[in-house]
């Protein structure tokens, strides 16, 4: 990375206060945006696990099949659109251009299948009588905390495809460039991170036995 | 080592981590139904998890690449940050075993 991409645009060398940790400042305030979703994640499942704990009725809906097939699917479509983000951010950076928008635009329909299986997940438990406040088998704290939870990742995934796709419309028309595409991967694979703690968290430890 | 050698060994590597952590997945998935005691099941669950997230961010995120005072400035306090929320078990059990009306 040379000095000149590291500082602000329209600035010299110089003139600016060298980046403290040598990233672009883009990629750093991605990181400090990512440690703090993390946080707010955090904070969600731990008041989950505080409503599980307090409740002696938490329901345990989730049979083998349909939910826990259709959430290990889900899974291996997010962690394989994180792997076709890394060969994208990886095609820009070679400056295979092609190579990057197709890759990139592989991920964005993984992350809308992503979205499409977890839209069915919510109408079956929907369709079980399962609502915000109330539901067929206990607590009715769980059905807040079910879709609160899983509805705030849902969010992440619709962002991020929202953003890939603009970023990648942008790349192609040379507003944006190979480092915008590999900042974004960042938060790809953030959003997939977070999955792997939701899993177990909210469906695992609530199979139906 | 060429360029083209090192991207190929460095996407090798990455086809390796994602196969482990799929793999970690499928594991997390037989751990649900060990039928383990319920705290237990959980640290087993949170300790894969764990792992499949430091693949993630080392691999995946290339943090293992970048400055070590980007990490120590990155991962220290987000770590402080979710143990300090572990403060909280306590009361959600008192709730539970110690309320007015538990029999």
């Amino acid at each position: 990375m040379s000095e000149a991409n590291l500082t602000v645009g329209g600035h010299a060398p110089g003139i600016m206060e060298a980046s403290p940790f040598s990233v672009p400042s883009k990629k750093l305030v991605m990181w400090l945006f990512l440690i703090s979703d993390a946080v707010t994640f955090g904070a969600v499942l731990f008041a989950y696990g505080y409503l599980k704990n307090a409740s002696p009725d938490w329901p345990e809906p989730f049979k083998f099949s349909p939910s826990i097939v259709n959430v290990m699917l889900m899974t291996f479509v997010l962690v394989s659109s994180s792997l076709t983000m890394i060969v994208a951010a990886r095609a820009a950076k070679s400056s295979d251009k092609a190579g990057a928008l197709r890759w990139t635009f592989i991920t964005v329909a993984g992350g809308v299948l992503f979205a499409v299986l977890h839209m069915r997940e919510w109408f079956g438990l929907i369709g079980q009588g399962v609502r915000l406040f109330q539901n067929p088998w206990g607590s009715p704290m769980f059905g807040a905390t079910f879709f609160a939870i899983t509805g705030l990742h849902l969010t992440h995934v619709a962002g991020g495809v929202i953003a890939l796709t603009v970023v990648a419309l942008g790349y192609k028309r040379g507003r944006y460039n190979a480092d915008d595409i590999e900042i974004w991967s960042l938060y790809w694979h953030f959003v997939d991170l977070v999955w792997m703690f939701v899993v177990p968290m909210v469906y695992l430890l609530n199979v139906a036995r | 080592m060429s360029t083209a050698d090192r991207a190929s060994s460095s996407l090798k590597t990455d086809i390796i981590v994602y196969v482990c952590i799929l793999a970690l997945s499928g594991l997390q998935v037989v751990l649900a139904y060990q039928h383990a005691e319920g705290s237990r099941l959980l640290i087993r669950m949170l300790a894969v998890a764990v792992i499949q997230a430091g693949l993630g961010v080392s691999y995946f995120m290339h943090l293992r690449e970048e400055k070590r005072s980007l990490r120590f400035a990155l991962i220290p306090a987000t770590i402080f940050v979710l143990l300090m929320m572990n403060m909280f078990w306590s009361d959600s059990f008192r709730l539970e075993h110690m309320r007015p009306f538990v029999k």
